[in-house]
């Protein structure tokens, strides 16, 4: 499993990094002179392109923070086995349910 | 010679490369326990797009907008110290590639100035 689970965070890392830069680049280009909902939602609503964008951008997220938070959580905590790795699912889960209802609430 | 064997394969805490090490580390748990409360805030649009410019003008208070200056930082400096992590595993071994931790440092720094610059 620890094979798989380091592939996965690297792949992950591999996909977010690209998108991590434009998502960056947008925040430093959108925040000048504040932000309202209209002008986030006048961007993203009935934009195909922005929806995957974002839609890949929280499913690459939720690979790869909890094998990044359970790494950390092994070497520098007493806390592993299968309660660390439920706990890391649900927080996969988390992840990908409020992200990917964020993606839709912005969207539609 | 077994003692100095041992002590050679020890993580040295004075070399930039475990700074990065931590800082990468830190930086990953800050953004992680950050997202769901980003992608919650996004979600108050499903209440009208009035919930989201309630919370945006709770984050015109000059201590969100420190801590948003901080997570672009965070999130700039885990970006390239994480390619440098990728670089180091995956491309032809070059050295420990010590300049991207001060390029890294140097691109969050910048990064955190241009958001300062643009909310000012």
């Amino acid at each position: 499993m620890e094979t798989r689970l380091f592939a996965l965070q690297r792949l992950s890392a591999m996909l977010l990094a690209p998108l991590v830069l434009v998502h960056l680049a947008l925040i430093l280009y959108a925040v000048r002179g504040g932000l309202t909902a209209e002008e986030i939602l006048g961007r993203t609503q009935g934009s195909v392109g922005w929806a995957l964008f974002y839609g890949l951008f929280v499913l690459a997220a939720a690979v790869h923070a909890p094998i990044g938070v359970r790494n950390v959580l092994r070497e520098w905590s007493a806390w592993r086995g299968t309660s660390l790795d439920g706990a890391m699912l649900l927080l996969a889960a988390l992840l990908m349910a409020t992200g990917l209802r964020a993606v839709w609430a912005v969207v539609t | 010679m077994i003692a100095g064997a041992t002590r050679s394969v020890r993580p040295d805490r004075r070399h930039w490369g475990f700074a990065a090490f931590v800082v990468h580390r830190v930086s990953g748990i800050v953004l992680a326990l950050f997202l769901p409360a980003h992608f919650l805030t996004l979600g108050l649009v499903l209440e009208g797009a009035g919930s989201l410019d309630g919370f945006l003008a709770f984050a015109e208070l000059p201590l969100v907008k420190a801590s948003e200056w901080a997570l672009v930082s965070l999130l700039t400096i885990h970006l390239v110290f994480g390619l440098r992590v990728l670089t180091l595993e995956f491309l032809p071994w070059r050295g420990a590639r010590k300049h991207w931790i001060g390029w890294g440092a140097g691109l969050a720094l910048a990064a955190g100035a241009v958001f300062l610059f643009g909310v000012a």
